[in-house]
């Protein structure tokens, strides 16, 4: 069973944006550091079994041994889901501005610089439109790796620009989340981000264009409490953490060891917060079928 | 009272005032010279420590144990109010309190959170930190005030929604996710007032609102500058220099656009006088809720639609620079 990670390294699955922030000098576990020339071979973070990468990567970056699904980049999983060189990317230069010259240890600016060049992306999410076994669909998909997916203005904003095009083209809207919530150095309009995007989901619902979220590892605090639970069909990704508060907070505040698989997504399936977990590998099928079970525009 | 640390040098003056009336009353000297002289250098010193108070020093009014709440303000704004329980699906949390209310003849939906003052009171209310199924009781109310034609009256006063084991199991992002949803479609005006401290989504979802204003003395924050020091500055120590940068006072929070505007509180705070705050907020409430009465209910939902569509600052090009 996916959820059981007491064996594997620290820095895998259970990461919350607490401890994104606490690991971003180390080095990271996320697929793409796999994709080092030469580095032919990967051990999953899970069960420690020693995977060629190139089957890794036939199997969707699913561990084939323990069902591991590891963090993958927007582009794999454009790759892995949709009609071959259908993505077409939209609104790719909205870029953040660092308005409060916020500085912590580092200042924003500088770390919008360093995560653009690190992730080729000019902020955490990608959108655009795509074909999905020859339908269209609108597609948002988030990106870990640039600040841990946190969602400030330009998140909000794309975001929503993709839902209007799903409410004015009548097409279904597909959202994969991974975000460790709102950006803190945007302070109080990231938070407006989350009551932005919500507002247009209402929008959507109101010309009854499905929405589907699939919440992928790990999707927390503002991004959870807004877009990401709101789909009219809630799928999580095997083991993906999904939660308002994450599991640190939580052990601070009633001074307790959570139980194994907590805020997981079959515990989540398990309360009634999604409908489906659904293996990468069936996720295409699983997605088709949503789209032309639900959609009422569908010709 | 409880005295905060940079009111120190007041109380002290204060203290003394107190000593030489005594002194005066009770030798039978006329020390009323004195007296007046240090009264005037009290006030002067009250003027210039409230207009000069570090964000730090804000968020600590904006948290005082004696600081009006929500039913204690309720219980002075509204000609009738009677209290409604319960979210019809789980239990009643206290930590928000709603019902239907009168003001100045108009019926309005009052929402807000619930801190509590005494040990007792704030176990009972959580230290206002609702669970799902408060968010779920406050959206209840929400639609019933939208069936029956009410505006509807929020009071943010939490420092966040609760991030416990039962929260969690019982959908804490679903809860604060559907509220922000629904409340876009309200037809009806929602009106809200910061009254104290702001905090995160625990805050937002009962403030998805037409207007937003925030007390002299309240703050709003996408996290508590001693959660964003803890992890962004890696000390916990930092919150004073967090609380700086996250921009979360009045003032700052109007100056970004997001609330209406700055309510003034007595000199000293509203903890001082809580019927001279509670006059403040009814006048301006009564103000919206004439003004509203002549919009139509789209209109009042495409206006709050549009307020939230613009937050965001970004910059765009047309391709890679």
């Amino acid at each position: 069973m996916i959820g059981q990670r007491e064996n594997s390294p620290p820095l895998e699955g259970s990461m919350s944006i607490i401890d994104w922030f606490n690991n971003r000098e180390k080095k990271t576990h996320e697929s793409s550091k796999l994709d080092i020339p030469g580095d032919l071979w990967v051990k999953c973070y899970h069960c420690s079994e020693i995977l060629y990468l190139k089957e890794l990567e036939q199997n969707h970056k699913v561990c084939e041994e323990c069902g591991y699904h590891f963090r993958i980049t927007p582009e794999e999983r454009i790759h892995f889901l949709f009609d071959k060189k259908s993505f077409k990317e939209t609104d790719r230069y909205v870029s953040s501005v660092d308005f409060l010259d916020f500085e912590d240890t580092e200042h924003y600016a500088d770390r919008i610089k360093k995560a653009k060049s690190k992730t080729k992306h000019e902020d955490a999410i990608i959108i655009g439109k795509a074909k999905l076994n020859d339908k269209d669909v609108a597609v948002g998909i988030m990106d870990f790796s640039f600040m841990g997916g946190s969602m400030g203005s330009v998140v909000g904003e794309k975001i929503t620009r993709i839902i209007e095009v799903a409410a004015k083209d009548k097409i279904p809207l597909i959202i994969f989340t991974a975000s460790g919530g709102a950006r803190m150095q945007e302070g109080i309009l990231s938070l407006m981000q989350m009551a932005k995007t919500s507002a247009a989901l209402k929008k959507l619902s109101l010309v009854n264009v499905p929405y589907i979220s699939v919440i992928c590892d790990p999707t927390c605090g503002g991004t959870s409490a807004s877009f990401a639970m709101l789909g009219d069909i809630n799928i999580g990704e095997p083991g993906a953490l999904i939660s308002f508060a994450g599991p640190r907070v939580i052990e601070q505040t009633i001074r307790q060891k959570l139980p194994k698989g907590f805020q997981r997504s079959e515990f989540l399936l398990e309360k009634g917060m999604l409908d489906m977990v659904v293996p990468r590998k069936k996720l295409s099928d699983t997605l088709s079928s949503l789209v032309s079970l639900l959609d009422p525009h569908t010709k | 009272m409880q005295t905060l640390d940079f009111e120190k040098p007041l109380s002290e003056l204060y203290n003394k005032i107190d000593e030489l009336k005594r002194l005066s009353e009770e030798g039978n000297v006329d020390l009323s010279n004195e007296i007046e002289k240090i009264e005037e250098r009290a006030e002067k010193l009250k003027k210039e420590v409230f207009s000069n108070l570090t964000p730090r020093q804000v968020l600590q009014i904006a948290r005082h144990p004696n600081r009006p709440d929500s039913l204690g303000l309720a219980g002075l704004i509204f000609d009738e109010f009677l209290e409604i329980h319960g979210d019809r699906t789980f239990r009643d949390d206290p930590s928000i309190v709603g019902g239907p209310a009168k003001l100045g003849g108009f019926r309005v939906m009052f929402i807000g959170h619930q801190k509590g003052h005494d040990t007792k009171e704030k176990i009972y209310r959580n230290f206002g930190m609702p669970h799902p199924e408060g968010y779920r009781k406050a959206l209840r109310l929400m639609e019933m005030a939208d069936r029956f034609q009410m505006p509807i009256v929020t009071f943010v006063d939490t420092p966040g929604a609760f991030p416990g084991k039962e929260a969690e199991e019982r959908g804490q992002a679903e809860a604060i996710a559907r509220n922000l949803r629904e409340m876009a479609g309200l037809k009806v005006p929602v009106i809200t007032v910061v009254i104290g401290e702001g905090g995160s989504g625990g805050a937002l979802g009962i403030a998805v609102s037409n207007k937003i204003y925030m007390m002299e003395y309240a703050v709003y924050s996408v996290i508590s500058p001693e959660g964003c020091a803890s992890i962004l500055f890696r000390d916990s120590n930092k919150a004073d220099y967090a609380a700086e940068k996250l921009k979360i006072t009045a003032k700052d929070i109007v100056g970004l656009g997001v609330a209406d505007a700055v309510l003034p509180e007595p000199l000293g705070g509203a903890h001082n006088n809580w019927p001279e705050t509670a006059t403040t907020i009814r006048t301006r409430i009564e103000k919206d809720l004439k003004a509203y009465k002549k919009k139509a209910p789209n209109t009042i939902m495409e206006e709050r639609y549009a307020k939230f569509r613009a937050f965001g600052q970004f910059e765009e090009r047309k391709e890679k620079a």
